[in-house]
């Protein structure tokens, strides 16, 4: 049977790791990275990927926009 | 990961950065209201295909520099004056959509009087207010929309209304006012409230189409830096103290009031 | 010739407007020149021209109306009245900050505060030195009659849009109520958007086309570096205008052994204290600044090298003789005369000031 899949880029350099997208992700696929960006902002990140659907509530509360979703049937 | 590269193809992108937004980043603190609301009206200008006849006023504070965020043509407006500039902007370029964006220190404190007579002679323009009861870009004084108890640098021991008078709740007052057509609460603090709050900006730039009178969308929205919190937590902070001062949703959804109905007095 | 009409220096101002193309007029009541909005509600040119006039709820919006108007690349102004104009000086310094052009008449009363609702000249200081903050000018133009009211309409006009300057008509409460004859100029249209679009194109809001950057109307810039560079231009502006624009008028200053300086109202009281003057043998001409800024500094320097004294006019405590004074810089004496508190002074008492002052004084 098919099923939804979804994943989201973050654009790593301009994400100021606020952390708003992580608090929307109803399927605690996202997180803050250990690692920093070059500003030494902790970024978003997936570190659930397998259980992101797709549902971009972490792109819409997201106040920079560095966050690109993607979506599809598998 | 082959998974990944499957998912992460062009033709499944279900959502991406606008290209009204432009490519700076922005100014704003971390977990910044300014750039939610600044992304959705990006959105609902690309959506209603007005790029070109769109000419937005900035204010004085954290804000000032949403021309450099919006690709549009902007005037950076004198304190509290953007509804003075967006006055003169629609009536002489009446086919152009004019939306003023103001803080609470910018609308509701010392343009005040601008604010309330724009909405009084029902200018056909979109008013966004961003309420964070707070001045963010002069370091965290006390807004007109402070809560009382609220501390801020100019009231370090909380709101006092004996010192500071009440919070003011411009929104309530504009709603008030026969020259306007729709007066909405909104906030970006979670998907849900983004979607609202985006169908109400394009809502209000919309009503400027149907020359209807003044659309007021005020969001409330959290000054991070300013009440010294982890932004997830400010916007809990938000829900739990300003929703209740401050109630979300429409206080109007009409015309300006009907020119009759006020002819008939002097008849 | 055009239509010659009986008419108030302040409605002139509204009938000039109409028939000048202006786009909008902002503006709020204040005496001495509520005949000016007075008069366009009454002419309706919304009907005719297309012209906005829209009464405020503040001079501190209706400056701003003319920023947010002026940005758009239409011919925007405002009249006022001494108060009203210091309210109004944020807006002028931002519409200056941001080179915008736009016309503003002030119809002085006197001050300070509340003052009185008669005529003086003692905002010369505001309107030539800035008047709100920042380094910058305003060009300044100053009528000494009905038809000069007329006319400096239009040239403000096309000062300001040569300059991406505000001007300002700096009359007073004499020439704002007096009546004379006027003789009207021809209505020119109003500018089209494709007109608006050659002359302001490259920097009016009027909505970023696909195949433009966006117009940013701003005086904003907190790099210093990038401030000084924008304060510096500024200043070459001010440069050329003070090279290319100055404006006089010498009345029988060529036998002159002294000279009145006097602009507005002061100047028509002089014409008549010439006469005074010559008939006892004083041989007195007259310097009639008509740009205050920029100032006829050359023109006065000339005239110092051949007369024996100079008398600045004003209806003020003494503004305008600080820059006679600099322009003659020490060469001879420059003295002041001047009535307060709104009273025009007679030409007798000028003709005794100059011989008190400047002829005995010697």
């Amino acid at each position: 049977m098919a099923k939804i899949k979804g994943a989201v880029k973050v654009d790593i350099e301009k994400c100021k790791g606020c952390g708003l997208c992580v608090e929307a992700c109803p399927t605690k696929t996202l997180d803050l990275s250990k690692e920093v960006n070059s500003k030494g902002y902790n970024y978003a990140y997936m570190a659930d990927p397998d259980s992101c659907i797709g549902c971009a509530n972490c792109a819409l509360v997201c106040p920079d926009s560095v966050i690109t979703v993607y979506k599809t049937k598998i | 990961m082959a998974d990944l590269e499957k998912i992460m193809k062009e033709e499944n992108i279900v959502y991406k950065k606008t290209k009204v937004l432009t490519d700076n980043v922005m100014h704003y603190c971390p977990g910044c209201s300014h750039g939610v609301v600044h992304k959705l009206i990006a959105e609902v200008i690309e959506e209603l295909g007005i790029q070109d006849k769109t000419i937005g006023i900035s204010p004085v504070g954290c804000s000032v520099f949403a021309y450099n965020y919006i690709d549009i043509d902007w005037q950076e407006a004198a304190h509290g004056r953007a509804p003075a500039n967006a006055t003169a902007t629609k009536r002489l370029m009446p086919d152009k959509f004019v939306f003023s964006y103001q803080g609470d220190g910018d609308l509701a404190s010392i343009g005040a009087a601008e604010t309330l007579h724009a909405c009084n002679r029902g200018e056909n323009i979109t008013m966004i207010f961003i309420n964070n009861a707070m001045y963010g870009m002069t370091g965290g004084q006390m807004a007109p929309t402070t809560l009382v108890g609220m501390k801020t640098s100019t009231t370090p021991y909380g709101r006092n209304i004996d010192l500071n008078g009440y919070p003011m709740k411009m929104t309530e007052i504009v709603a008030s006012l026969p020259g306007t057509c729709y007066v909405t609460r909104q906030s970006v603090h979670d998907a849900a409230s983004v979607k609202r709050c985006k169908k109400a900006i394009k809502k209000g730039f919309e009503n400027q189409a149907k020359k209807i009178g003044t659309s007021f969308i005020e969001i409330t929205s959290t000054c991070n830096s300013g009440w010294k919190m982890p932004p997830v937590e400010a916007n809990k902070w938000m829900e739990k103290h300003m929703f209740a001062y401050y109630p979300q949703g429409d206080l109007k959804d009409a015309e300006r009031d009907n020119p009759d109905d006020y002819i008939k007095y002097i008849k | 010739m055009g239509e010659l009409k009986l008419m108030k220096g302040n409605e002139v101002i509204a009938e000039a407007a109409i028939r000048c193309g202006c786009d909008g007029y902002f503006g709020y009541p204040i005496t001495p020149q509520s005949e000016v909005m007075e008069t366009l509600m009454a002419r309706k040119p919304w009907e005719t021209t297309g012209m906005v006039v829209l009464q405020a709820e503040s001079e501190v919006a209706s400056i701003n109306m003319v920023y947010g108007g002026a940005s758009c690349g239409k011919k925007v102004m405002t009249t006022s009245s001494s108060p009203g104009i210091s309210l109004m000086q944020e807006g002028i310094t931002y519409i200056a900050g941001a080179e915008l052009p736009c016309l503003i008449m002030n119809c002085v009363r006197g001050g300070p505060g509340l003052g009185t609702i008669q005529p003086a000249q003692s905002d010369y200081f505001q309107a030539c030195k800035g008047g709100g903050h920042g380094d910058y000018h305003l060009i300044v133009l100053a009528p000494s009659s009905v038809q000069e009211m007329n006319d400096f309409v239009n040239l403000g006009f096309e000062l300001a849009f040569k300059y991406r300057n505000p001007a300002m008509i700096l009359s007073d409460g004499a020439i704002g109520q007096m009546m004379e004859k006027v003789e009207l100029a021809d209505y020119k249209p109003r500018w089209t958007d494709e007109e608006i679009e050659k002359i302001s194109g490259d920097w009016a809001t009027t909505g970023k086309k696909a195949n433009r950057k966006q117009h940013i109307i701003t005086s904003l810039e907190l790099d210093s570096e990038i401030m000084e560079k924008l304060n510096h231009k500024l200043q070459a502006k001010y440069k050329k205008m003070e090279e290319e624009e100055v404006r006089y008028e010498e009345i029988q200053c060529d036998d002159a052994e002294y000279i009145f300086v006097a602009y507005g109202s002061s100047a028509r009281i002089c014409q008549k204290s010439i006469q005074i003057a010559r008939e006892k043998g004083i041989k007195v001409g007259l310097l009639r600044p008509i740009t205050l800024y920029p100032f006829p500094t050359k023109p006065i320097q000339k005239l110092a090298e051949k007369v024996k004294g100079m008398l600045s006019v004003e209806m003020s405590a003494g503004q305008m003789v600080e820059d006679v004074r600099l322009a003659v810089n020490g060469k001879i004496p420059v003295e002041h005369f001047g009535r307060l508190g709104g009273i025009i002074p007679s030409p007798i008492e000028v003709v005794e000031a100059l011989e008190q002052k400047i002829i005995g004084g010697k």
